[in-house]
Formats: structure tokens, sequence, C-alpha cells
């Protein structure tokens, strides 16, 4: 059984200064990377012979206005069957320029998720073979999930109908 | 802030149902077929758009999102307490199941989940087992009519009956129950209720023995799905499958033993696998024997639980399962992805929260069926066109968790 500790020494024996931010929440080992060594340390993770981080269980993001400059994040989660481990990867990217390089080479389940991450986000997934949205329209000019789109007011009274209600 | 408000024009008809394929530059054997989304064996409103040569699949293209109901937005607008009755209708066929994934999640962001009673666990146990039955019958069925079986889903949909019913009981509706509660349940188990469980286990024993003989054994239905839309396991790991679908390919891989959340690790169940009885490992034979024999392994643990609850956790007349129903739920600042295994896989939830207000700042559901749809073009490729029906039945999709 590896634990977190082994990993992070691992990463860091490779990576070195690449990869910061190492957290615990949960047990779940978080750490950070740059959109340029992202495919690289996923390549490693996934085929060490040890570690063997084989299956991606979630691609998603989310959007923080107040973190000026890295407004949208990446997030990943790998599991490792042989160990039973998990672990999360974040790579945070402007929101003016959201370029993230596509993980569909390394991971086939990477191709749905990431177009729902671009609909829903719009984070431009670089390689992706069919980067178009997946549960939206394809004529909406907009990515629903980012924070300046608020839920519509539910107390709004220009929809009633008297037979309908709304 | 400005209104966004989304436009009607004529055009949007047309490049709202977009197709991947070009039908004037298609080959002069290859025809383009759009199933959906309004079709039986699709099982709700999938949309595949199909290029054929004769019989023979060249490719599918599943569109999704007719079902789309911005789960995570909501999820988004509300308190954690608030969003149960959406993640019932994520798979509305075990919404059991998701509030219990859910729950266990809140639970463990608020640092509660060693306090809960251990008879409200094993109620949450049994009631999300007796729905993972259900969704498995519906599953079973619905599989068995897709290929020309109509006996068992009318069999099954008559078990399946007592069941909802059951839950009705237990809960008021029939199948979005809002039962389960972020630290405890809606109520405590209605006076009765565990000797008709029993009951009902007692009857559904010989009645899976017969679903064996007539669906699972039949010469028919081993002729229609064995060989069939074979899934290796490493493409199955690859394309980020879970659940009976995993299973069937072999890998002895569960949630409710690799994590072993809420009570399943003092409960004794077995995990069936896919062993290519009748074929191929991982055909759709396999996931289907798989469910099947899941649905047994529920019966297992539901006697445990009813075990439980009639002897050493027993009903008590001041015993209130609302009792440690936070007043405010309000997780400190932090990231947290929880899973649970759903009927149809592995359900996860990621949230995120800033420790300042009652409503998270980032949920996402990690559907199970959005995953296992995605191998679906790859398995299909070069299979005949009568084939396509017994995939998509195996893989076991509900669209309103593919769509959220």
């Amino acid at each position: 059984m590896l634990s977190n500790q082994e990993i992070v020494e691992e990463i860091a024996s490779q990576f070195g200064n690449k990869v910061v931010d190492f957290e615990e929440p949960f047990d779940l080992l978080t750490f950070t990377c740059q959109t340029e060594n992202l495919i690289s340390i996923v390549e490693y993770l996934r085929d060490h012979e040890k570690l063997r981080f084989r299956f991606l269980t979630d691609i998603t993001a989310f959007h923080n206005p107040a973190n000026t400059g890295n407004e949208l994040c990446s997030v990943y989660h790998l599991h490792s069957f042989e160990n039973g481990i998990r672990l999360r990867i974040k790579v945070f990217i402007p929101i003016y320029n959201p370029l993230v390089p596509s993980l569909t080479n390394v991971y086939a389940s990477a191709n749905w998720m990431e177009r729902e991450t671009y609909d829903f986000y719009g984070i431009q997934y670089t390689g992706h073979p069919n980067l178009k949205r997946i549960l939206n329209l394809d004529e909406m000019d907009y990515f629903p999930m980012r924070k300046e789109y608020p839920l519509e007011d539910a107390t709004r009274n220009d929809k009633l109908d008297p037979l309908f209600g709304r | 802030m400005s209104k966004i408000q989304y436009k009607y024009s004529p055009d949007n008809l047309s490049i709202s149902e977009p197709v991947k394929y070009d039908p004037t530059k298609l080959k002069s054997e290859e025809m383009l077929i759009n199933i959906g989304p309004q079709h039986p064996s699709t099982h709700g409103v999938l949309r595949l758009e199909v290029v054929s040569d004769g019989e023979l699949i060249v490719d599918v293209v599943p569109h999704l999102g007719y079902l789309h109901r911005c789960f995570e937005k909501h999820a988004e607008s509300l308190p954690f307490n608030q969003t149960i009755p959406f993640v019932d209708r994520l798979d509305y066929l075990a919404a059991m199941n998701s509030e219990h994934a859910w729950a266990i999640g809140v639970e463990r962001m608020l640092g509660i989940e060693n306090e809960i009673p251990k008879r409200v666990e094993y109620i949450r146990v049994l009631v999300a087992e007796m729905n993972r039955i259900a969704s498995h019958f519906i599953a079973i069925g619905t599989y068995g009519l897709d290929i020309g079986a109509a006996t068992p889903f009318l069999w099954l949909f008559r078990d399946r009956e007592i069941i909802m019913r059951m839950l009705e009981w237990l809960s008021g509706a029939r199948m979005l129950y809002n039962y389960i509660w972020i630290g405890g349940l809606f109520y405590d188990l209605p006076i009765g209720f565990e000797e008709k469980c029993s009951e009902f286990i007692a009857y559904l024993r010989p009645k899976l023995i017969e679903l064996q003989q007539i669906i699972i054994d039949n010469h028919i239905f081993i002729q229609r799905t064995a060989n069939v839309g074979v899934l290796d396991r490493d493409l199955a790991i690859n394309y980020g499958c879970s659940g009976p679908v995993l299973r069937g390919s072999g890998l002895k891989y569960d949630l409710r033993r690799v994590d072993g959340y809420s009570v399943y690790p003092e409960i004794d169940f077995d995990i069936p696998v896919g062993e290519g009885k009748m074929g191929t490992i991982g055909d759709c034979w396999d996931r289907n024997y798989v469910r099947v024999q899941e649905c047994w392994q529920s019966l297992r643990i539901m006697e445990q639980c009813l075990e439980k609850l009639t002897k050493e956790h027993k009903r008590t007349r001041d015993f209130d399962p609302q009792a440690l129903v936070p007043k405010k739920i309000r997780p400190k600042a932090m990231d947290f992805y929880s899973r649970a295994e759903n009927a149809k896989g592995e359900l996860g939830f990621y949230f995120k929260t800033d420790g300042k207000s009652d409503i998270p700042q980032r949920v996402k559901c990690r559907a199970c069926s959005f995953n296992n749809l995605s191998i679906l073009p790859e398995i299909s490729r070069g299979m005949m066109l009568a084939d396509l029906v017994a995939i998509i039945g195996s893989i076991d999709v509900v669209m309103g968790e593919v769509d959220r």
C-alpha cells in the first residue's frame, strides 16, 4: 500500500519544482501544475510501474473570479486500482486565454469529459479531436457555468401565466 | 449585469439538430440513419446518428443534452439540503442511491459521519439496496424487451412494483423520495416494514431463479447477446467505465467494498464479475449476468440489514432519525470529492466550498452513465445494426443522469 508521502517523493524527484502546492484534504493528495507540464506528469503517473494511475475518474473545472489571472481551474481526479489511491491535479489558467492541453491521447475517457468542461466553462483543450458542445445547444455563445451568469430569479413574475403557472 | 435571454430564430431548429456526417459526402454504399431521441430502445432521449454500410455499422455518434436540466447550476444556488430533490432526479431509477451518495459526501465535509446512529445507516443501506434491485430489474427487463423478450419485462415490472409500493409506504413517493437527509432520515421505518421486507425477500428468491431460467439461460437470449459488444477490460478502464459495465469486463471493483462507506464494511457480500461463461468476457451477456447476480447480493445485504434492524438496533419509541440533522450546513473552505457505488457505477460529487456561505461554490456530478455511454461508438463499430440495440441496453444508461 502506497502512502501519499511516497507518491509525493516520486513526483517531486521526477518533476522538482514544476509541481507545487501539495495538500492532503481528507487524505486525497492534491497538487497544482502548469499547463505545459500537465501531459508529461499525467503520462508519468499512468505509466509508472508502481503508481499506475490508469483510471481517469473525472475532469471538471471551477471559476473563481476573485483569483485574478487564474480565474479558471481545470481539475483532474485520477485513480489507481492496484493501490486503491486517488489524487487530484489542478491547473490554473486565465479566463482571457483558457488553453489547456487535451488528455485525449492519454485517456480515452477524457474525450467527453473535456467536451463537457468546454461546454460549461469555455476551457479550450488544445489537441482535442472534436471539441464541440455536448450537452448544450451548439449555437450558444456563452459558457453558462461561469459565475457571471446567475440562475434566473425565482421570484420574477413577468412570466406568470394564469393557466399554466410558470 | 447584462440580461441573458435566449433569442428564438427559425434557423435554430436546423442547427439544433447537428449531424457530424454530411449525407452528401458519404460513400456510395453508406447510409445515414437517425435513431432517437424518441425511440423505445434508446432508453430515454438519446439520439444516435448511425452511419451504416448495409447492415454493418461504420460509426455511431451519440447526441446528448435533450434532458439537460442544469443540475450543477441549481446545486450552486441552493443550500446542500435543498439540493437533495434535484439529486433524486439524476438517476431517477435509483434515487435512494444518489441521495445516499450526496448525504455521505456532505456529512463527511461537516465531519459528522461518525455520529450518525447505526439504525439510520442500516435503514439507508436497506433502502438503497432495494432501489438497486428495482433499477437492475428495469435494466434487465427493458433489455429483454429491446431484443424481443416481452415476458421477463412484465414479470420484472410486477416485482419492481412491490419495491415501489414499499418505498412509497416509507417515504410517500414512488420514485423521487427525498428520504435520506443530511445527518439522518425523513422518517423512521413505518411499523411493520421490516416484516414486509422479509416477506418480500422470501418472495423474490424463487422469482430470481425464474428470471435466470427465462432470460439469462434462455438459448435465444444467449445467441443474441453472447460475443456481442465485447468490452475489453483495459478498454473499459481507459474509457472510465464503472459499475456493472466494468465488472462485466472482469474487474472486481466495487466501491462498497473498496471505500467501505456507511455500514458496508460490516456486511458480508460478494462482488460478481463477468466470467465469459457463454462467450467472451465483457460481452452483453456478461453485463446482464452481473446485474442478476447483484440482485442476489442485494437480497443478502437486505437480509443482514433487517437482522440488525430487528435485533441490535431495534425501533425505540424515542428514536428520532432527524435528531442529528444540522440546522446550518456550512462546511469549512475545502475541495472534496465524494463517491459511492450507484446502481450504474461510480457516482461522484465534487464539492468546492468557501466556508462563508451555506451555498457551495462548485458542485460537479461525475455521472456514471455519462462515462459508460462514451464507450458506445468504440464497441459498436463493425457490429450489425441489430446488435446496436443490444449494446445500448446492456450498458444501461439513464438519460437523466447523462444529461443532468
